[in-house]
C-alpha cells in the first residue's frame, strides 16, 4: 500500500495537472479524518480522468457513489461589536455590544465520489461535487464515462435525490417506478398519506 | 477419458445415498409435529413480560419508562403510563404500564427492547407456533397475553435467569439493609414514635407497601408516544 | 448501447427482434428482479436489469433511527450474510466515533464472519449448479452444511438468519467454550464436504462445456465497473480487502487469495470453491489464537451515541463482494446520512455486456454467478 499524499498536496497536484480547475479541501472532524475535496463543476470529468490516469495515484475504481441533501441552514453566532452609544451627559461613547449575526446557507445537493486504486491499493480519496441548489440547478456532470460502476449509483442517486447527471449515458429511476414524482431520500419529503410507513416513523 | 467426471460425480452421488444410511452427521430429516429439535438457549421469537411471583398485575417488573417503546427499531411497542403508583420489588412505589402493546406482526425479533430495559422487565419468549386466523387482532398483543411468570423464564433461558435473579436478589438485599439503617437512625432520633420502617419483602414484588420514597430516581424519560 | 427497436431491426431485419421479460417471478432470478430482453432468435442483442421490487428506502429508515437500531435492518440487507452486514455497519460507526474493539471480539467476529462466507459460497454454488439443470442434488448438500453452521449461529446469537449479533466496540454476548468446541469439530468436518462438493460437478463434462467462455467479463472491465469479490478475483485481479485494507484483525492470519484467469462463469464458479478453503484455514487459525477477555468496550454509549460531527466510510469484503457503509454525523442520535454500498447491484453493472452475443439459457448461468440478493440490491 503506497500513502497518499495529504489533501493540501492533492488540491495543488491536482491545480497543477488540470488548469482551470479549482479544488476545495474539505476537512472531516470525525476520528476517521477521511478528508476530502471539493470540485468545481466545470473541471470534474477532467479532474476524474486525471485521478483515474495519474501513474503515481491510478485511482481506478470508484467504489461509492451518494447523493447528500443538505438543506437551507441558519447558524447564529454572538459577535461582539464597537459601536458609538449616547452617554447619559449627550457625549457619544464607544462602548461593545453584543451583537447575535445570522449566517444563512442556502441548501444544495452534493454527490460525494470514494475512490480507490486497486493498481496500487490505496485509497479511499473523496471527491465531491456540488449543484447549485436543491429546486432547479440540480445538475452535476456524471463521472460514469469515467468509472462504469458510477452508472447504477448515480441512477439511484437521480432517483432519491433528484440530481441530474449531465452527460449520463441511461439517466432514468432505478428504484422507484417510472411514474413515480417525488425524491424520497430528500430530508424534506412528506411520504404520502397512505404510505403505511407514516404511522411508524412520523 | 470422456464421461470421467460425470462418473466421478455419480460417485459422489451414490457415497452420500449410501452413506446417509450409516453416518450420523448425514441423518438430519426430523419428522417434525412429531419429533422436535432442541432449540438453544439464546433462542428468541418474540418478547414477553415478566412478573414475579403469582399475580400479573401486581408483579410486573415493567415500571413504563417507556425506554423500549422509543429505541424499538421498527416501533411495534405502545405503552400507556399508569396515573397511580404501585411497590417495585425492593418495595419502591413506581409507576407501571396501564396499556402495554406489542403488534407481534411488526416486530422483528431483533432483542433490542431486551437490551435497553433497564429493569429486566421484558425477555424473549422461544414459542413460535402462533399462526392465527385474526391478521391483525390476533397479533396484537396486550398486556396479559405478554405476561409470562419468572418461573417461566427460568425454565426457557435457565443461565440467564439464574444470572438475573443473583443480580435482583443482590439488589434486594441491599436495598433492605439500606432501609434498615435508615430504620435504626429514625429510631436513634426519636425514640418515641414507632419506627416506620418498610417492610422487607420476599422477591415476590406483592409484600410491602410501606410508605417509601417516591420512584424519582428511575422517573420515565419524556417521550413522545409515536402514533 | 443504446439498442431500441428500431435500430436493432435495422440490422437483424423487420421482425426479427422478439422482446422478453424475464422475470420478476422466474426461478433463476433468485428474487423478484426482472431483466428485459430482447433476442434476434436465440442471441442476447439488449439486456436491460429492472429491480426495486423489494426497495423499502432502507436508508431512510436508518437515518430515522438512533445508531443501534439500524443494526437489526442490516441485517435483512443480505439476508444470507447478516453477520457481515453487521460487521460493515459496526466498523464505519468505529471509525466514525473512533472506538476500539478488545481483541477477543475481533476474533469471534472473524469466526462468524468466514462461517458466513463458508455458508453463502457453499449455497451459491448449490443454486448455480442448480441453475445448470443440476437439479437438486448440489444444492440439498449446500443446504446440509449451511444448516449446520445456522444451528451454530442460532446458539451463538439467538436466530439463524437475522443474527442481530455485533455492536460498536464489540458484541452483544459472548460465546460460550461449548460453542467455540462445536465449532472445532465442524471445522475439522468441513474440508471433506468441499473436497466431496468440488468432486461432484468440478470434472464433469456437461459442466465445463456450458460454462467455460460463458459470460467472460475482462479484468479491465471489471476494474472500472466497480465489481468486487470473487468475481473481480475470478478475472484475475488482486483485490481482496482483508488483505489490502487488513481490517479487524485479519493481518494476523495466513491465507491466500485465489485468482481465476479466464472470467467466465467456470471460474466464479472455482472461486468460490477455493474461497471456501482459504475460509477454512482462517477458521482454523482464529479458532486456535482466541483469547479470553471482554467482548465490549464497556465506555461505549450503545444507546444514545452522539458521535463528533464528520463522516466515514467502513468497508469489509463480504462474501458478495466490497460492502460499505458511508455514514455522515450531525452531532445527534441519529446518522444524517446513512449509505450503504451495496456489492451485489454494483456488480449486476456489467450483466448486459457479459451476455451480449449469448444465448439465453447462458443469461441464466450468468446471473447465477453475480451471485445477487435481491434484499441488498433493492434495499
Amino acid at each position: 500500500m503506497s500513502p497518499l499524499p495529504t489533501p493540501e498536496d492533492f488540491k495543488a497536484q491536482i491545480e497543477a495537472g488540470v488548469p482551470g480547475s479549482v479544488v476545495t479541501v474539505i476537512p472531516n472532524g470525525s476520528p476517521s479524518a477521511q478528508h476530502s475535496l471539493l470540485v468545481d463543476n466545470d473541471h470534474a470529468r477532467a479532474v476524474a480522468l486525471f485521478l483515474r490516469d495519474h501513474p503515481d495515484l491510478r485511482l481506478d475504481y470508484c467504489s461509492l457513489v451518494t447523493g447528500v441533501d443538505w438543506l437551507d441552514s441558519e447558524t447564529t453566532e454572538k459577535v461582539k461589536v464597537k459601536k458609538l452609544v449616547d452617554g447619559p451627559d449627550g457625549s457619544q461613547q464607544e462602548t461593545e455590544v453584543e451583537e447575535t449575526r445570522k449566517t444563512k446557507r442556502p441548501g444544495y445537493l452534493e454527490a460525494v465520489y470514494h475512490l480507490f486504486s486497486m493498481d496500487k491499493k490505496h485509497g479511499p480519496v473523496i471527491l465531491r461535487l456540488r449543484a447549485a441548489n436543491r429546486t432547479d440547478q440540480t445538475n452535476i456532470p456524471s463521472l460514469t464515462p469515467v468509472w462504469r460502476s458510477a452508472e447504477f449509483q448515480e441512477r439511484e442517486a437521480f432517483d432519491l435525490y433528484g440530481i441530474v447527471f449531465d452527460g449520463h449515458p441511461d439517466l432514468r429511476r432505478i428504484l422507484m417506478w417510472d411514474g413515480f414524482v417525488d425524491f424520497p431520500m430528500r430530508k424534506d419529503y412528506v411520504p404520502p398519506a397512505d404510505d403505511p410507513l407514516a404511522e411508524v416513523h412520523p | 477419458m470422456l464421461g470421467e467426471g460425470i462418473i466421478q460425480g455419480l460417485f459422489e452421488t451414490a457415497r452420500n445415498f449410501f452413506g446417509s444410511y450409516v453416518e450420523k452427521d448425514r441423518l438430519t430429516t426430523v419428522q417434525y409435529p412429531e419429533e422436535r429439535h432442541q432449540l438453544p438457549e439464546a433462542s428468541r421469537n418474540f418478547p414477553f413480560l415478566l412478573y414475579d411471583g403469582p399475580d400479573p398485575d401486581a408483579g410486573l417488573r415493567c415500571v413504563s419508562c417507556q425506554i423500549c417503546e422509543k429505541e424499538c427499531p421498527p416501533r411495534c411497542i405502545h405503552i400507556e403510563k399508569s396515573k397511580d403508583k404501585k411497590p417495585d420489588f425492593v418495595g419502591k412505589q413506581q409507576f407501571y404500564p396501564a396499556v402495554f402493546n406489542i403488534d407481534v406482526s411488526v416486530c422483528m425479533s431483533c432483542q433490542i427492547c431486551v437490551e435497553v430495559c433497564p429493569f429486566d422487565a421484558i425477555r424473549m419468549d422461544k414459542v413460535f407456533e402462533l399462526s392465527t386466523s385474526d391478521r391483525f387482532g390476533g397479533l396484537l398483543w396486550d398486556k396479559h397475553e405478554l405476561s409470562k411468570s419468572n418461573e417461566y423464564y427460568r425454565q426457557i433461558h435457565p443461565m440467564e435467569a439464574a444470572e438475573c435473579d443473583e443480580r435482583r436478589a443482590k439488589e434486594l438485599a441491599e436495598a433492605q439493609a439500606k432501609a434498615a439503617a435508615a430504620a435504626a437512625k429514625a429510631a436513634q432520633a426519636a425514640p418515641t414514635s414507632p419506627a416506620a420502617a418498610p417492610a422487607a419483602t420476599n422477591g415476590s414484588g406483592n409484600g410491602a407497601s410501606a410508605p417509601a420514597k417516591s420512584g424519582a430516581a428511575h422517573s420515565a424519560p419524556e417521550t413522545k408516544v409515536a402514533q | 448501447m443504446s439498442g431500441t427497436l428500431a435500430e436493432l431491426e435495422s440490422i437483424a431485419g423487420p421482425g426479427e427482434i422478439m422482446e422478453v421479460s424475464m422475470g420478476p417471478h422466474h426461478p433463476s432470478t433468485h428474487g423478484v428482479f426482472r431483466m428485459d430482453v430482447r433476442l434476434e432468435g436465440e442471441k442476447v442483442v439488449r439486456l436491460k436489469p429492472v429491480f426495486g421490487y423489494l426497495h423499502r428506502n432502507h436508508e431512510k429508515i436508518a437515518e430515522h433511527g438512533a445508531y443501534l437500531s439500524a443494526i437489526p435492518y442490516t441485517d435483512r440487507l443480505d439476508y444470507l450474510c447478516s453477520m457481515t452486514n453487521n460487521w460493515g455497519y459496526v466498523l464505519a460507526v468505529e471509525k466514525l466515533a473512533g472506538i476500539a474493539v478488545p481483541e477477543r471480539a475481533e476474533y469471534i467476529r472473524v469466526i462468524a464472519a468466514e462461517l458466513t462466507r463458508f455458508q453463502n459460497h457453499a449455497g451459491l454454488v448449490g443454486f448455480l449448479l442448480q441453475d445448470m439443470g443440476a437439479s437438486g442434488t448440489p444444492l440439498m448438500y449446500a443446504f446440509r452444511e449451511r444448516e449446520k453452521i445456522l444451528d451454530l449461529f442460532e446458539s451463538l446469537s439467538g436466530a439463524r438468519m437475522m443474527c442481530n449479533y455485533m455492536r460498536f466496540g464489540g458484541l452483544r454476548v459472548d460465546c460460550t467454550t461449548g460453542w467455540l468446541d462445536e465449532v472445532r469439530q465442524l471445522t475439522a468436518r468441513l474440508p471433506r464436504f468441499v473436497d466431496e462438493f468440488e468432486n461432484l460437478l468440478r470434472g464433469n463434462e456437461i459442466l465445463m462445456a456450458r460454462t467455460q467462455g460463458t459470460g467472460v467479463l475482462s479484468h479491465e472491465l471489471a476494474i472500472n465497473a466497480g465489481v468486487t469479490g470473487p468475481m473481480l478475483r475470478a478475472s484475475g485481479v488482486n483485490y481482496d480487502i482483508r488483505k489490502v485494507d487488513k481490517y479487524g484483525i485479519y493481518d494476523r492470519f495466513d491465507f491466500r487469495v485465489p485468482l481465476g484467469d479466464h472470467g467466465d462463469v467456470y471460474d466464479r464458479y472455482m472461486m468460490r470453491i477455493l474461497e471456501m478453503r482459504e475460509t477454512l484455514k482462517i477458521l482454523e487459525q482464529a479458532l486456535r489464537g482466541i483469547p479470553e477477555g471482554p467482548i465490549i468496550d464497556p465506555k461505549v454509549r450503545l444507546r444514545g451515541l452522539r458521535p463528533k460531527a464528520g463522516e466515514a466510510y467502513g468497508r469489509i469484503e463480504s462474501p458478495k463482494g466490497e460492502l460499505g457503509f458511508f455514514l455522515i454525523s450531525d452531532g445527534s442520535t441519529n446518522p444524517y446520512r446513512y449509505r450503504v454500498r451495496p456489492p451485489s447491484m454494483i456488480n449486476l453493472t456489467i450483466l448486459e455486456d457479459m451476455c451480449l452475443g449469448q444465448n439465453v439459457a447462458d443469461v441464466v448461468i450468468t446471473l447465477g454467478s453475480v451471485d445477487i440478493v435481491l434484499g441488498e440490491v433493492d434495499r
